[in-house]
């Protein structure tokens, strides 16, 4: 599975409680579906540690990185790299 | 405080219901006693919680020659005033009781006798020479009144429990009013949960006269054009409030048996007990203690109480008391809820009512007349951001929100600015302020059932609403339209009911709210924001008007609105409850047909694990659990079995 299908996924599963990951496309502004404030971007960030071993910096807690699947998966491999 | 029902015949050969029968579905709210009055056209009935005259104040009530009669539900606090007038006229009392200034007020002046109370109160009453009934609610909709058709009879009552005991067809969900609950947290205007069941509106008469219905509003809240009065000093203003809120305390200390008060520690209720501490030596005090300092204010209220020297009764409250009594509460509250912060509020009634009070004084209120709220300063934030939306400084007054919430969504800026900056140039929207709020409880929607899903698809919740509001609303300014808005909403359909009237009556206790007080809100309303919200400093009119009878440190505190613990109070060692875990297994929600099983599994999960931490996962699974609730309560089919049984 791609990251970005994973992450799709677990997006899908965990903030609209579903199992359609049609609901979602790669560009959706998480925000902007209502899935992500502040408080859901903690959640995120959690979650990206606990999965993909990388530590998500206070400054990083943001929406260029993290209001859409194409950014966060962009900002795990900029971490990764 | 009572229950009152009632029976009015509207069509061909019908005849009265079991009046017993709808009393004894509302015995919590009227343990003292029953009566009844019946007519071949009108029946009335009422179950009272003795409170003033309690020799003589049995209800109904009549007037002189027995040609208009009434139930009560509440209190006339200007009574005595009122008696005095009305003895003046000519009138001629057999009570003490503030029920009797009713039907002579009727009398008298007609319809417009409501326009002469100052109280919190459900009427019906009879006119048996014109075969006339008039069903009021008081201004605020501080006690409630529900009303119907059915079977060639108008039924009312307090509560609609006392409806589906005798016309079981109503046990019946409206979808709409499903939506709005899960958009405003309450139903607005006559709409309730109960497909076919009104609501009268606060406010409002019913008046049913030889066939004709005519539903007229004889009070409302309304303020004026931009910017208001701005001639008073603060001082003057604080001072003129001080005296009305004075009137208020004191009138609403009448009774014959002791009065409390409840004391959370924040300013409204000190103010209130400080008010009434005045006038009431061995003043007696009500608190929840709970475990969690994130919503724990003991020790402002300890420090208000001693200071006081009033005799103080807190009880702790811990998740499980309120997991536990959880389907009680929906019992009461008749409509789904999405935060528990009720359930304590009914433990503390049962506190006060066995300690022998069946009176309470409380501060609901004056966050709405005083714009105490945050989302009353988030409104206005954005409203000053929205003039100039590319700048980066004014969006940063948003990190003086909501400073009490241990996860806030202005916690990390950047998406504080994104999340609050949705609509933001939707400033002409009646719903301005609240459209973030209303956004985050609609994430409801995502667990509904594919079904319902699609019966709520054309729901436009908004729209009934804005159909409401006044012709005048647009003049008013941008805090006068929030807070309009906040009571249509939050306060008369949740706080003075699910949290108020609701749990306070479950256990036989009246609240009584002076800051409700219809003289005070009409005084307030007439000034300018400034003298409530100035610059980002809430109250400020009510913190100058109590400064000298509550301690600077209760003034100046941040303010911690009243909550309680939310999904964690359903698990027990990481298990839920096991009425939760019936409730939500796939088989009863499968049959229940409300909710998406799939995803309720997944929102337990979440909140099992303790990864819900935000509002909204909270308030999805309060409202699924209170949704299935209510749906066993009162729409299974075994609704009218079901009242019986419980009454």
């Amino acid at each position: 599975m791609t990251l970005r299908a994973e992450l799709r996924r677990f997006i899908v599963e965990n903030y609209l409680l579903s199992r359609d990951e049609s609901l979602l496309r790669d560009s959706d502004s998480l925000t902007a579906q209502g899935i992500l404030d502040s408080t859901g971007a903690l959640e995120l960030a959690m979650h990206l540690e606990e999965r993909y071993g990388v530590t998500v910096q206070d400054e990083e807690l943001h929406p260029d990185n993290l209001d859409s699947i194409e950014r966060i998966a962009a900002f795990i491999e900029r971490k990764r790299a | 405080m009572c229950g009152i029902a009632g029976s009015l015949i509207v069509g061909g050969q019908a005849r009265h219901p079991d009046m017993a029968r709808m009393l004894a579905t509302l015995r919590h709210r009227g343990p003292d006693g029953v009566n009844y009055f019946t007519s071949p056209l009108c029946a009335l009935a009422h179950a009272r919680l003795s409170i003033i005259d309690l020799e003589t104040g049995a209800q109904p009530m009549s007037n002189e020659d027995e040609s208009v009669w009434t139930v009560l539900n509440g209190e006339i606090f200007n009574y005595v005033e009122l008696r005095a007038e009305l003895q003046g006229q000519g009138h001629r009392f057999r009570t003490r009781s503030d029920t009797e200034v009713i039907v002579h007020a009727y009398e008298e002046y007609g319809d417009r006798f409501v326009d002469r109370l100052v109280g919190q109160f459900a009427i019906a009453l009879w006119d048996v020479r014109r075969e006339r009934l008039v069903l009021a609610r008081d201004r605020v909709g501080i006690r409630p009144l529900f009303y119907t058709k059915s079977g060639g009879r108008l039924l009312f009552a307090s509560e609609v429990k006392a409806i589906l005991a005798v016309a079981p067809e109503r046990a019946s969900l409206d979808e709409q009013g499903l939506a709005q609950t899960f958009t405003f947290w309450a139903t607005v205007g006559r709409r309730t949960l109960f497909r076919g069941v009104e609501s009268l509106p606060p406010g409002h008469l019913l008046v049913v006269e030889k066939g004709a219905e005519r539903l007229r509003e004889y009070w409302d809240w309304t303020f004026p054009a931009a910017p208001g009065r701005t001639d008073l000093s603060l001082e003057a203003a604080a001072e003129e409030l001080h005296g009305l809120l004075q009137i208020a305390v004191r009138q609403q200390l009448r009774a014959d048996v002791p009065v409390g008060t409840y004391l959370s520690g924040g300013l409204d209720s000190s103010g209130i007990t400080a008010l009434a501490r005045q006038s009431t030596a061995d003043l007696q005090t009500f608190s929840i203690v709970f475990d969690d300092p994130e919503y724990d204010e003991s020790a402002f209220q300890r420090d208000l109480a001693e200071r006081l020297a009033v005799k103080h009764c807190p009880i702790r409250c811990t998740d499980r008391d309120i997991g536990n009594v959880f389907p009680d509460l929906i019992w009461h509250t008749e409509t789904p809820v999405l935060r528990t912060a009720p359930a304590p509020l009914m433990l503390l009634s049962r506190h006060a009512h066995q300690s022998g009070f069946k009176v309470v004084l409380t501060g609901e209120g004056a966050d709405e007349v005083f714009a105490g709220y945050d989302l009353f300063k988030e409104g206005k934030i954005r409203r000053f951001w929205a003039r100039r939306p590319d700048s980066s400084w004014r969006p940063s007054l948003l990190s003086r929100l909501y400073p009490y919430l241990g996860r806030s969504p202005v916690e990390n800026r950047h998406f504080a600015r994104l999340f609050f900056g949705q609509r933001l140039d939707d400033v002409d929207s009646p719903f301005y302020a609240h459209l973030t709020r209303w956004t985050t409880t609609r994430g409801i929607f995502k667990l509904l059932s594919p079904e319902l899903k699609a019966q709520l698809a054309s729901a436009r919740p908004e729209d009934e609403l804005r159909a409401q509001l006044p012709a005048r609303f647009q003049a008013w300014s941008g805090l006068a339209r929030d807070q309009y808005i906040e009571v249509k909403t939050l306060l008369q359909g949740y706080l003075l009911s699910s949290q108020g009237d609701r749990v306070s009556l479950a256990h036989s206790v009246e609240g009584r709210v002076p800051y409700l007080d219809h003289r005070v809100i009409e005084f307030v309303n007439t000034l300018s924001p400034r003298y409530k919200l100035r610059g980002l400093r809430e109250k400020v009119l009510l913190k100058r008007a109590l400064g000298k009878l509550v301690p600077e440190t209760i003034v100046k505190r941040v303010k911690q609105p009243y909550r309680a613990p939310d999904s964690r109070s359903f698990f027990d060692a990481g298990a839920p409850l096991s009425y939760v875990e019936e409730l939500l297994s796939p088989s009863s929600l499968r049959r229940t047909g409300y909710f998406h099983a799939d995803s309720v599994a997944r929102l337990v999960e979440k909140c099992r694990s303790g990864r819900a931490l935000g509002a909204g996962d909270n308030m999805a699974f309060v409202g699924v659990i209170s949704t299935l609730l209510l749906h066993e309560h009162f729409l299974s089919g075994r609704a009218a079995h079901g009242a019986q049984v419980r009454a």
